[in-house]
């Protein structure tokens, strides 16, 4: 089973890579772009097969690793 | 006074912070690598270099934070230890959860590599009884990712505690916008821990200790921490 850890800045918190990325979107042309933020995605390759305890072993391994909860959150979707 | 210092993969300024320590107390650091799971016996300080620990991977300190010898640094500070960390060693204060905050890529997105001028905001902590209050001065930095950050409420818990203890100020030390050139909030450079023990900060004050460096305005540094360690 595969999880997939969406982590990204919380609101509120500066992110100048999200803010270059749309600036460099406004030189391209592209109109009508607002706020741009940027994240990672982190694919786990899970051994378990409950979707439920791969969901919660998945969201304890953000908390304690995969995001900094000070400045990021976090969700996890499974596949 | 008794110091070791952590050496991590992608650490790359131990042996500066070995001469500035040396320089100060006349004693030779230990050297301790990241699989170690334990201090050297009798460790005063234990010290958290700068560098690039694990390639900055996933964040920069994220790995470092969780390596073996991390629970000996709990339990170091858990006894009331004193550490220092400076630059990625305060990146790993802080994601390890010894310090408040998190550091963010520097807001102008650049790395920054250029001296900067630092306001000490108090002398009544083990690493800053050397300097005067209010005074000035020159610290090399150099790092992308420097940018302090804390919600608002636990700014205003570090303010109100007085836990700030080094700020980004201009010649004239004042805390200005153009002082503060990575983006901190609050122009902050340094903080310590609740029980004053426990100081981050990301300029490097090691890298100024001797004439030959061209100047010893980081060696207050080392010389209070060392009288705070000789007479403990």
């Amino acid at each position: 089973m595969k999880a997939y850890v969406t982590v990204m800045p919380k609101n509120g918190v500066l992110d100048p890579q999200g803010k270059a990325i749309g600036h460099a979107l406004g030189t391209l042309g592209f109109q009508g772009v607002g706020e741009v933020r940027a994240g990672k995605v982190i694919e786990l390759e899970l051994a378990e097969t409950d979707p439920a305890k791969a969901k919660a072993a998945a969201e304890d391994m953000a908390r304690r690793l995969l995001a900094n909860t000070v400045i990021e959150s976090f969700k996890v979707e499974l596949a | 006074m008794n110091a070791a210092i952590i050496i991590f993969p992608g650490t790359n300024r131990e042996r500066d912070m070995a001469i500035a320590l040396q320089k100060a107390s006349g004693r030779k650091p230990a050297m301790v690598f990241h699989t170690e799971t334990s201090l050297p016996a009798g460790t005063d300080l234990v010290v958290l270099p700068g560098g690039f620990s694990h390639g900055d991977y996933l964040r920069c300190g994220a790995m470092a934070a969780r390596s073996p010898i991390m629970s000996a640094i709990h339990d170091h500070a858990a006894r009331g230890g004193h550490i220092l960390g400076v630059c990625n060693g305060f990146q790993i204060l802080a994601e390890s959860g010894l310090l408040p905050g998190a550091l963010l890529r520097n807001a102008s997105l650049r790395f920054l590599s250029m001296d900067c001028n630092l306001r000490v905001e108090r002398t009544d902590t083990p690493f800053t009884s050397q300097w005067q209050q209010g005074e000035v001065f020159r610290a090399p930095m150099a790092h992308g990712d420097g940018n302090y950050f804390a919600d608002d409420a636990t700014l205003d818990r570090l303010e109100g505690e007085g836990r700030v203890v080094f700020r980004y100020v201009d010649a004239e030390g004042q805390p200005t916008e153009a002082a503060n050139r990575n983006g901190a909030r609050n122009n902050i450079a340094g903080i310590v821990s609740d029980n004053r023990r426990i100081l981050g900060m990301m300029p490097h004050p090691e890298d100024l200790v001797d004439p030959l460096m061209g100047g010893e305005d980081g060696l207050p540094l080392f010389r209070s921490i060392t009288e705070t360690l000789a007479t403990a």
